[in-house]
């Protein structure tokens, strides 16, 4: 659509820019502050310029949890996104069950996230929770609270169980606006229907993808409540994410200097990945 | 191939359901059974834990506390995120594309790294401890939402509506209420079920700034782990009452839950 040259339409952003900058550059600038300073308690503080962030950067401690949060973050984004299109591939078009899948599907989504964690915590739990008596009476040693590995299992399951769903309500929405000509005229040129999902369906999905992609990564990267119910970042440290590890740092150790750099620091990588995405998605628009 | 399609859909929701029935059928038994014993169902079907929800005030103002800073918050998202949407996707202005991915970098920030800040600000204006408090900090990510759904909605609306109405002599306001937001209602209402959505499923920031006053449920729950030994019935039946509110409201908006997102544009 081609829009009107207006510098009068700042009217119109005034309050939406009003709210959140004061919610996002107060706070922010408050962690920064904390960033550049050295404190003794007392309120009384020191500046120490850079200091934090070095320490930061170079701190085995934040490399750890830094490579924990990817691992994380690449592993979801590895299962739910092929599996939130193979789930979409295979929805009914029409008719009643379109709206039960719907609901039952996108339940998983309006749960309080400490109480997905609290269920799966439960769940798991290898004595009186089904997925751990389950696991153990088919013969696997399962212990979520005591094994690493079967920690990240049970945390990874926990994040699929969560949040496939959004990955298959946006490409089933990307789906359903295919116009049916497309497929007829498919039909008549004889494809298969690898050729029909490679050449049709998935080209009009990319941009719902895309979006799942980012919201995805955004939202996995900002972790926090559910690992920390059901796991508490344990057994040892193994589980241990970016921003259960801030938390821990700055509300734990009241150490808010690094906790602010860490904070700063994790904000710009999250920041510079959705930047990447962002102008990739941009670029293919222009084309 | 295409016969054994439903099969994929039906394992997957058996697969989403599995833990939920555990939830829900752990509510129904006593404290007990849960520790003592390995039970499919329960044995002692037993209401107790419901019954202690609904007549402790400080279980069930949780939930009377959540619903209304969700609907506070719902409502100031959308209200304002509204005339936004409308000069983002009619007008070019100075620094548009900026301010947009600004907004966007919002619902990026970890609520970890703004807890804190939160904390010290809301504290510092007199509002802890509010329903407000709790509805403003989740605008923080609910606005650039709200802007980004709405946004897709009118940019799918033809330009020519507006001028016919101007030439029909409407006012812009009158134009807008009339008749724009009228045919963006279903719009608004996928902007509005997302609002919802996260600002009832978001715990850490509601827990930071409230003390009393308004707790959220989410934040009672986490009571019955530390203060009064392990009451797994409490804390499953509190659970389950949680799921409520989101499975009433998917109903209602069930068949725009999808396109919401496809007309999203980023």
């Amino acid at each position: 659509m081609n829009k009107t040259v207006n510098h009068k339409a700042w009217f119109f952003v005034l309050p939406v820019l009003a709210l959140v900058a004061f919610n996002a550059i107060v706070p922010l600038m408050t962690v920064v502050n904390y960033s550049v300073q050295e404190s003794f308690g007392n309120n009384v503080f020191f500046w120490s310029g850079l200091t934090w962030f070095e320490e930061m950067l170079r701190s085995p401690r934040f490399h750890a949890s830094l490579g924990r949060q990817l691992t994380f973050t690449f592993t979801i984004l590895a299962i739910e996104i092929p599996l939130g299109v193979i789930i979409a591939l295979a929805m009914p078009k029409k008719g009643i069950w379109v709206s039960v899948c719907l609901v039952l599907m996108a339940m998983p989504l309006l749960i309080p996230w400490n109480v997905v964690g609290a269920m799966w915590n439960i769940f798991a739990l290898p004595e009186i929770g089904l997925l751990g008596k389950t696991l153990n009476s088919m013969g696997f040693d399962y212990n979520y609270t005591r094994q690493p590995g079967d920690a990240w299992f049970t945390l990874i399951l926990m994040d699929v169980w969560h949040w496939t769903s959004l990955v298959v309500l946006l490409s089933y929405a990307g789906l359903v606006s295919i116009p049916d000509a497309y497929y007829q005229a498919a039909k008549i040129d004889g494809a298969s229907s690898w050729a029909i999902f490679r050449y049709i369906q998935l080209p009009k999905m990319k941009r719902v993808l895309t979006i799942a992609v980012l919201l995805r990564f955004m939202d996995s990267f900002n972790i926090y409540t559910e690992p920390s119910v059901l796991t508490g970042g344990g057994p040892g440290n193994s589980t241990t994410l970016l921003s259960l590890d801030l938390v821990k740092i700055a509300l734990g150790q009241f150490d808010l200097g690094p906790a602010a750099a860490m904070s700063l620091i994790y904000f710009l990588v999250i920041l510079l990945f959705s930047w990447i995405f962002y102008t990739l998605m941009t670029r293919n628009e222009e084309q | 191939m295409k016969r054994a399609s439903w099969l994929i859909p039906t394992i997957y929701i058996i697969f989403l359901m599995l833990p939920i029935y555990w939830l829900v059928s752990m509510s129904f038994k006593t404290t007990n059974e849960i520790l003592g014993a390995f039970t499919l169902w329960p044995q002692n079907f037993t209401l107790e834990n419901y019954y202690v929800i609904f007549t402790d005030p400080s279980w069930y103002m949780g939930y009377v506390n959540s619903i209304i800073y969700v609907i506070i918050n719902t409502v100031l998202s959308v209200a304002v995120a509204l005339p936004a949407a409308y000069a983002f996707s009619r007008y070019r202005f100075l620094g548009d594309k900026h301010l947009f991915f600004w907004l966007l970098t919002n619902r990026m920030a970890p609520a970890a790294v703004f807890a804190l800040p939160f904390f010290q600000l809301y504290s510092a204006v007199g509002i802890f401890d509010t329903h407000l408090a709790v509805a403003l900090a989740h605008t923080l990510f609910n606005i650039p939402l709200a802007v980004w759904i709405l946004e897709g909605f009118m940019s799918g609306v033809p330009k020519q509506l507006d001028e016919t109405a101007y030439v029909d002599g409407y006012s812009f306001w009158r134009f807008f209420i009339r008749i724009f937001i009228p045919t963006i209602a279903a719009g608004i209402g996928v902007a509005a079920f997302f609002c919802f959505m996260f600002s009832w499923v978001e715990l850490l920031l509601a827990k930071t700034l409230t003390a009393v006053a308004a707790k959220p449920i989410a934040a009672a729950m986490t009571k019955t782990a530390s203060s009064s030994g392990y009451e797994l019935g409490l804390l499953a039946a509190a659970g389950t009452l949680t799921i409520i509110p989101g499975a009433i409201v998917i109903y209602f908006v069930r068949n725009y839950i999808a396109k919401g997102f496809a007309l999203g544009r980023v």
